[in-house]
């Protein structure tokens, strides 16, 4: 099958700031990996299969809090076709240390307890122990054989709750740390604080003319990839192991085996297959250790795959949270001071996106006077993880609120208010960062000028809505190989997994260097073993950051095309040329192309391959505007949208039909926060909608066509200006829709999610 | 352990026996049994559709359907969609329209579009997003996927009338 271009999406548009001219990037070929996932050939991590393999199943906590008195596996080892059975004993004491791990840093001795409980569960679903065994239903059988003895303890489920002196207190080991120094003396729930101030806040809200302060609280929500995480071990016997994984980061999975269970890095293999999402769920590991430790114990390969309750109760959900924000401006239209006060639920152990949501919340206005003030906090839920732009949904959906009441009071247009306080180069982040070139006002401009936001919107109970978000985008490490083969292709092999068609917008960006055609290039995601360390597949970074490592090796390469065509016409490799079409001119007129020369290389010495590794900076920063129409049934509270329309800076937009798609995920992912989606908790702290029917993820039938303008202002730290642009398109819906309910019905939502019953509640109060 | 059971069925064309215990689905049988495993498990409990297969012509999620219920049935798996000489128009239109991202829901799609295909050659955008609702996807946000169907119900119809003109 050739690879052929796809077509362009109706209603999708891109508005350029610059005027370079490129031949692949821009265009939309279809993906490489696209043949082997239409037919079903595509192997992900369920669909290993070795020989001899068993079947792992966790047996996980009943309740949210207790001590764990004792545990009795007899009768589960005494059933036929039962191989190995292990429970927290078998893991390593790691000590209290913090292993970096690429994008972000974790305790090793709460990533152990998570991965199997030592003496305390601290949520439902908590893994307690785990059995292999010949197929998946003996080793369910058996772990309902496995005799727990509970002393159960209160439950905090609530941010604000458990972070008052008398709460229970989850971790013993736990004080609140501020500014890298202890400054608690008793074991408590508040596990860090952070603070950002610049200017006078305090002096600026007394001298404002208006000044607005509300609270808000946002649901738990989960990622809801649709793949469940799975992974198989097998034990070599000699101290060695393979892990076949769903995985968003393969060497932050061998890192993280390698600490948890002690065993020398380079001993570990990890082969990342396709993955069926992840959003920031699957770079922490869950059942990759347990399928070792099965695997080493019993002898043989072991597979473990969690059910969809499993994934829910106890995989990475984004936190709960508690947020204040408080705006004051002038007559004039301007922001002179903000405050904001954010409490995120970290879950059973620290670590929750506090500090990326106090660095965001203010980050789309230039405020001069500011203080941020986060508490990262524990609770009776499952471990948080990262989601899409981890902690800056839930802070944009306040701040923004604000905004538009600021602006309402003021009688100030709310986009013109944005965009007459709206962050741009030079603007100042309360936590110290100055940004450089960045497009936020570009995208306010053109929500204005779209065609959406222009449109009449009539009819009762309708309203529009406009919301901004922002997103760092990281930078981190990625290596890869380009070989040149004899056929005038190249093969790339990168250590990046593709989660959404990153191979592509990297074969492209390799094929723009060399002046080839992306099908000219053949791109191979890679095991740890065949590639060099590549961080995490997140902080919406591989087509940016990986991509600037396949630049460099193209242009590696391209110096030893031209060294290579020197030699071949005996001349001095500074009279050789690498035209930006991929023809080879040398003295004399003389010129070749890459395919000839590639033809040419087995003959006239060694063979022509080239490795890059980076370590880029996280300065792409990402802004995006959602604008949307929606329109609330009095009687139900239900909101139905209208019409919605995305735009944002992708710097440059390599793969255009790529960056589309990543918006309108991202804004429906969004939406489904905004309007639906959320963990229901009973008192007790039992999750009670742990299924996809209750959780109530988006359908395409909830949702109308999601309209894109992507913007391009270059990005100056890219080769190709790129941005990064997977995370922020999540930000803004929250913020959006409650902006479209108030221009509809008049009510100022301050809760996620906007369901109808929250909704009509707040219909009916008026 | 109950007694394992003989099944005879007919997947993509060809008889196929299996041999079962009465507890195993039929997505349990496929991928673990019969190594295809291009039908997805997302959820086990019918409310993702990545497990959709046709049973006898109808789309159902093969998570919720016992094996042993199969017996004499027609099953069509994501294996058998593709032409002797390639891809399905279905399968092209998923491609070209960028329709997948992870690509874990993508076999289901297919196996949901395809039927809906058959019952509606030509639908309009409200009859595709009422008829793939059953399909759960949590990476595209839908838009290109029924921008996809839209296009292989162009494709289909444009291969109808060349077949027919010839």
């Amino acid at each position: 099958m050739s690879i052929a271009e796809g077509p362009a999406t109706n209603g999708s548009k891109t508005v350029r700031h610059h005027d370079r001219e490129y031949q692949v990037i821009g265009t939309r070929p279809v993906r490489h990996d696209g043949a082997d996932k239409v037919t079903g050939r595509a192997k992900y991590g369920a669909d290993v299969r070795l020989s001899g393999m068993l079947h792992g199943y966790v047996l996980r906590s009943p309740v949210a809090h207790a001590k764990i008195i004792a545990i009795d596996t007899s009768r589960a080892e005494a059933l036929p076709g039962v191989r190995a059975i292990v429970t927290g004993a078998d893991l390593p004491e790691v000590g209290d240390r913090v292993a970096e791990l690429g994008e972000g840093a974790v305790n090793l001795r709460h990533l152990s307890a998570n991965i199997l409980a030592k003496d305390k569960v601290l949520y439902q679903g908590h893994p307690i122990a785990a059995v292999a065994a010949d197929n998946i239903h003996i080793a369910e059988e058996a772990a309902r054989l496995i005799e727990v003895q509970y002393e159960e303890l209160p439950v905090v489920i609530d941010v604000i709750g458990a972070m008052k002196p008398d709460a229970a207190v989850l971790n013993d080991d736990v004080r609140t740390v501020e500014f890298g120094e202890v400054v608690s003396d008793e074991p408590t729930n508040v596990a860090e604080k952070f603070l950002y101030e610049q200017g006078d806040p305090d002096a600026a809200f007394s001298s404002a003319d208006v000044v607005v302060e509300r609270e808000f609280r946002t649901a738990t929500v989960h990622q809801g990839y649709i793949e469940p995480h799975t992974s198989t071990a097998l034990w070599h016997g000699d101290g060695r192991c393979t892990i076949w994984t769903s995985t968003q980061g393969a060497f932050t999975v061998r890192q993280q085996v390698a600490e948890l269970l002690e065993i020398p890095l380079t001993w570990i293999k990890v082969v990342p297959q396709e993955i069926g999402g992840g959003f920031g769920g699957k770079i922490s590991v869950y059942e990759q250790p347990v399928a070792v430790l099965l695997s080493q114990k019993s002898g043989r390969p072991v597979k473990v795959t969690m059910s969809r309750t499993d994934v829910f109760q106890s995989t990475g959900p984004t936190p709960g949270s508690y947020i204040r924000v408080k705006i004051g401006a002038n007559r004039d239209g301007k922001i002179v001071a903000g405050e904001a006060y954010l409490a995120y639920e970290a879950g059973a152990y620290p670590g929750s996106p506090i500090n990326p949501g106090c660095m965001c919340i203010l980050a789309c206005y230039d405020i001069p006077n500011a203080r941020v003030e986060g508490y990262d906090v524990c609770v009776n839920k499952p471990r948080t993880n990262a989601y899409r732009a981890p902690g800056s949904t839930n802070a944009a959906f306040a701040i923004e609120a604000v905004i538009d009441e600021v602006a309402d009071q003021l009688n100030v247009d709310k986009l013109t208010f944005r965009i007459d306080n709206a962050a741009r180069e030079g603007t100042r982040r309360p936590d110290g960062v100055v940004f450089p070139r960045v497009g936020l006002v570009e995208c306010l401009n053109v929500i204005r000028e779209s065609e959406h936001y222009n449109s009449p919107l009539e009819g009762p109970n309708r309203g529009r809505g406009i919301a901004s978000g922002f997103w760092f985008n990281a930078g981190l490490k990625s290596s890869v190989t380009v070989n040149v083969n004899t056929d005038g292709k190249v093969t790339l092999v990168e250590g990046s997994t593709d989660i959404g068609g990153t191979r592509t917008s990297l074969a492209m960006q390799l094929a723009e260097t060399l002046g080839i055609t992306a099908e000219d290039v053949q791109p191979i995601v890679a095991d740890t073993d065949s590639v060099g360390y590549t961080d995490v597949t997140g902080g919406s970074r591989v087509t940016l950051a990986t991509g600037m490592a396949v630049y460099e090796a193209g242009i590696k390469i391209r110096e030893l095309m031209c060294a290579r065509a020197a030699k071949i016409w005996e001349c001095d490799t500074t009279d050789v040329r690498y035209e930006d079409d991929g023809t080879i001119s040398g003295p004399g007129n003389q010129s070749i192309s890459f395919k000839d020369l590639a033809g040419k290389i087995i003959a006239t010495g060694e063979s022509i391959t080239a490795s890059a590794s980076i370590s880029a900076p996280a300065s792409s920063n990402a802004f995006g505007v959602h604008c949307v129409d929606l329109e609330v049934d009095p009687d139900t509270g239900k909101v139905r949208i209208l019409r919605y329309t995305a735009a944002q800076d992708a710097g440059t937009a390599i793969h255009p039909a790529y960056v589309e798609g990543q918006m309108q995920g991202g804004a429906v992912q969004g939406i489904g926060w905004a309007l639906n989606e959320e963990y229901i908790y009973n008192q007790d702290g039992l999750l009670t909608n742990a299924n996809f029917l209750d959780y109530r993820m988006p359908t395409c039938f909830d949702i109308p066509s999601i309209e894109t303008i992507i913007v391009e202002v270059p990005n100056p730290d890219h080769p190709y200006g790129v941005r990064g642009v997977g995370e922020v398109p999540i930000c803004p819906p929250p913020a959006a829709l409650n902006s479209a309910l108030h221009d509809a019905i008049g009510v100022r939502m301050q809760e996620l999610p906007m369901s109808p019953p929250r909704v009509l509640h707040e219909i009916l109060k008026k | 352990m109950a007694k394992q059971r003989v099944v005879s069925t007919t997947i993509n064309g060809e008889s196929k026996s299996f041999l079962c215990e009465p507890r195993q689905t039929l997505l349990e049988v496929l991928r673990d049994s019969l190594d295809m495993t291009g039908t997805k498990e997302g959820c086990s409990n019918g409310n993702c559709g990545a497990c959709t297969v046709l049973l006898d012509g109808n789309p159902v999620t093969s998570c919720l359907v016992l094996a042993v219920e199969c017996e004499g049935s027609e099953i069509e798996t994501i294996e058998g969609i593709a032409d002797q000489d390639g891809l399905s128009p279905i399968q092209s239109a998923f491609l070209e329209n960028a329709a997948l991202q992870c690509g874990i829901c993508t076999p289901g799609f297919i196996m949901s579009s395809k039927a809906l295909l058959r019952d509606n050659p030509n639908p309009t955008e409200e009859e595709i997003r009422f008829y793939l609702a059953g399909n759960l996807c949590r990476c595209t946000g839908y838009d290109k996927i029924i921008d996809a169907v839209q296009d292989a119900a162009q494709r289909q119809s444009t291969s109808c009338q060349t077949t027919e003109a010839s």
